[in-house]
């Protein structure tokens, strides 16, 4: 391989999601010191400090630990049990604060009720305490309400439900959104109530005369971004919300908080729905959900991104 | 501590099946029969003895009871064979068809029962409603009511004894602010309230009466007649000394005028196999006469002799 070729290559290996194990052991580990040096005088990860010698820029070497890690974080967070593993995102996702809250709303609201239930328990377990005085005291505000009726939410899962009263709650949310005016409707005793205790059968319905009345989807007819739209996403089409996390993470710019999306959908979906969400990534985006991370990540960590995707294909439900 | 007392040598399930079957048989009923029975077994007895009575007769045991019983004798019995998680199902389902009086109910039952029992309740409820209990609640509620009542049928507490002394101070504060600016539905009041550990909370209010002198049900008297404040303060009583709390239940039940079966009925049935002794020994402590003979002189007939064998007198 010609040194330019090399140099590219290696910059590359550092780069982007993940880190290509191959390329650094196979080419970056045979370089005698003058190409190692060439690569440091020519790379914009290091920098001529003043006692003439060239210098890792810290940030890089941050963010490289972060993508050497990729691979043992999802590897562990695939090993765990679901419990845990949905108690250790919520309990992080306390921690970050409010760039977060998409993270708790997506499992309070995609999980079935008894795995919802068994995340609070293994979060006693785990942390000494309750999921729900964690969410409310680290969610301040207008959210608060809607974040911890939905961590504490335990829906009814059969398939009955009224019509009716379905009917009645979408023209409820309806005017709550709609002639909202000055007021938040995530501030709506009653938006909060249906969207975190009716069933998902009820909400469906609701939704769908919820389409009729307004002529649009109710998601559409939010606010970008808030925890009421990814709630209305999630609790109405979650197949579209987990793609859009895909995309995000997968956005050359994302912050570190996005990409973790990318490990997140990948595990906690594999074994649920994650081929209906490949299906209609390529339906949505016209390319392949394999095809993207094979552009996008590297090493070890596409690798088995790959294979928990493929998993899809392999089990039946 | 409970008052239900079981034989030392306990039938099988079939003599008890074939007992009762007896008791329902020709014209009229042997009620002492069915108490001497029922009375005596616990949760897990009761459990095999209807399922067993099922398997023999073809017939729901409950619906038995129901056809051949009347009145308050009727509800005692039929309350007391339930399994505790369906019981309470049943009461909270009743309670949200009811007027606003049943809040009452809905927040016993979510604040005294423990985190475990609490969640089987929602799972019986599932069962037997083909809803959730928190919609249901949700729905019946309205404003400030709503607003306590939702997050404690929800709620799963924390249930170890650990505790943070300099949150407990910290949220004492927040709770004498709120209440000095009389911001009783504060959604910090409320936070606090309905989602920290039991533990929690007593380190916190037992912090609120050392700092700020007053027992923090005191401070939440100002206005008896607020129907929000009453469930307020019997919400913390529920949440810190349910003894004491189903103490003044029974106390009100039996000295209102013409006693309130329902009430007394309620604690009976769900506490005999708890904490009734302690109840018991409440009652005593506060009103000077021993619960049986209160309710003794309250009520009558085999109701009143299910209530006896349930909370320990009369016979084994």
């Amino acid at each position: 391989m010609a040194v330019a070729n090399e140099m590219g290559a290696i910059t590359k290996a550092f780069s982007g999601f993940g880190v290509d194990e191959k390329s650094l052991i196979t080419v970056l580990g045979k370089w005698h010191p003058e190409q190692t040096k060439s690569f440091r005088k020519a790379s914009q990860f290091f920098i001529q400090d003043e006692r003439l010698f060239e210098r890792w820029i810290d940030k890089h070497v941050e963010q490289l630990k972060i993508e050497f890690l990729r691979f043992k974080s999802a590897v562990v967070l695939w090993t765990m049990h679901p419990w845990e593993r949905d108690a250790r995102l919520i309990k992080d996702a306390v921690i970050d604060g409010q760039k977060s809250t998409n993270v708790i709303v997506e499992i309070a609201c995609t999980r079935s009720c008894d795995d919802l239930f068994g995340a609070r328990k293994a979060y006693h377990s785990l942390f000494d305490r309750s999921i729900e005085e964690d969410v409310a005291y680290n969610t301040p505000g207008i959210e608060r309400m809607l974040l911890i009726a939905l961590v504490s939410s335990y829906r009814y899962e059969g398939p009955r439900f009224h019509e009716d009263s379905a009917k009645s709650e979408a023209k409820t949310l309806c005017t709550a959104i709609k002639d909202a005016g000055d007021k938040n409707p995530m501030d709506d005793q009653e938006v909060v109530r249906i969207l975190s205790t009716r069933s998902k059968p009820h909400l469906k319905a609701v939704f769908k005369h919820y389409k009729e009345i307004s002529g649009k989807n109710i998601d559409e007819d939010l606010v970008a971004d808030s925890s009421l739209k990814h709630t209305v996403q999630c609790l109405s089409t979650p197949h579209t919300y987990f793609i859009k996390v895909l995309d995000a993470a997968m956005n050359p710019v994302a912050d570190e908080n996005t990409k973790e999306g990318l490990t997140r959908v990948l595990v906690t979906r594999a074994d649920v729905d994650m081929k209906l969400i490949a299906e209609e990534y390529h339906k949505q985006n016209g390319v392949e959900l394999a095809q993207k991370i094979e552009q996008m990540v590297k090493g070890n960590f596409k690798e088995f991104l790959l294979t928990l995707l493929a998993r899809g294909d392999q089990l039946k439900k | 501590m409970a008052t239900l007392t079981i034989p030392s040598s306990v039938p099988s399930p079939t003599e008890d099946s074939e007992q009762l079957r007896k008791a329902f048989a020709g014209w009229g009923t042997n009620e002492g029969l069915i108490i001497e029975i029922l009375a005596h077994r616990n949760a897990a007895q009761r459990k095999l003895i209807r399922q067993t009575y099922a398997e023999t007769y073809g017939e729901d045991l409950l619906e038995e009871l129901h056809k051949e019983l009347s009145s308050d004798f009727e509800r005692i019995v039929l309350l007391w064979t339930l399994d505790p998680a369906e019981r309470d199902a049943f009461l909270a389902n009743e309670a949200t068809k009811r007027l606003t009086a049943s809040n009452w109910v809905i927040m016993e039952i979510a604040c005294t029962r423990s985190s475990h029992d609490l969640f089987m309740v929602r799972q019986a409820y599932h069962a037997r409603y083909k809803k959730s209990l928190e919609e249901d609640v949700a729905y019946h509620t309205t404003g400030d009511f709503r607003k306590l009542l939702v997050p404690l049928v929800s709620s799963f507490r924390y249930e170890g004894d650990e505790v943070n002394m300099t949150l407990a101070k910290s949220e004492a504060k927040i709770l004498h602010e709120t209440i000095s600016d009389k911001a009783y539905t504060h959604e910090e009041l409320i936070r606090i309230l309905t989602t920290r550990s039991k533990a929690q909370l007593n380190a916190t209010l037992n912090h609120y009466n050392n700092v700020f002198g007053n027992a923090i049900n005191k401070d939440l008297k100002t206005d008896p007649k607020d129907e929000y404040l009453i469930l307020l303060r019997a919400t913390i009583k529920c949440l810190t000394c349910p003894e004491k709390y189903f103490e003044k239940v029974l106390r009100l039940a039996i000295n209102k005028q013409g006693t309130d079966e329902w009430a007394l009925t309620r604690v009976v049935a769900t506490r005999a196999e708890v904490d009734m002794q302690r109840i018991k020994e409440n009652y005593h402590r506060r009103n000077s006469v021993p619960l049986d003979r209160a309710v003794s002189g309250d009520t009558s007939g085999d109701y009143e002799k299910m209530l006896l064998a349930l909370i320990g007198c009369g016979d084994a």
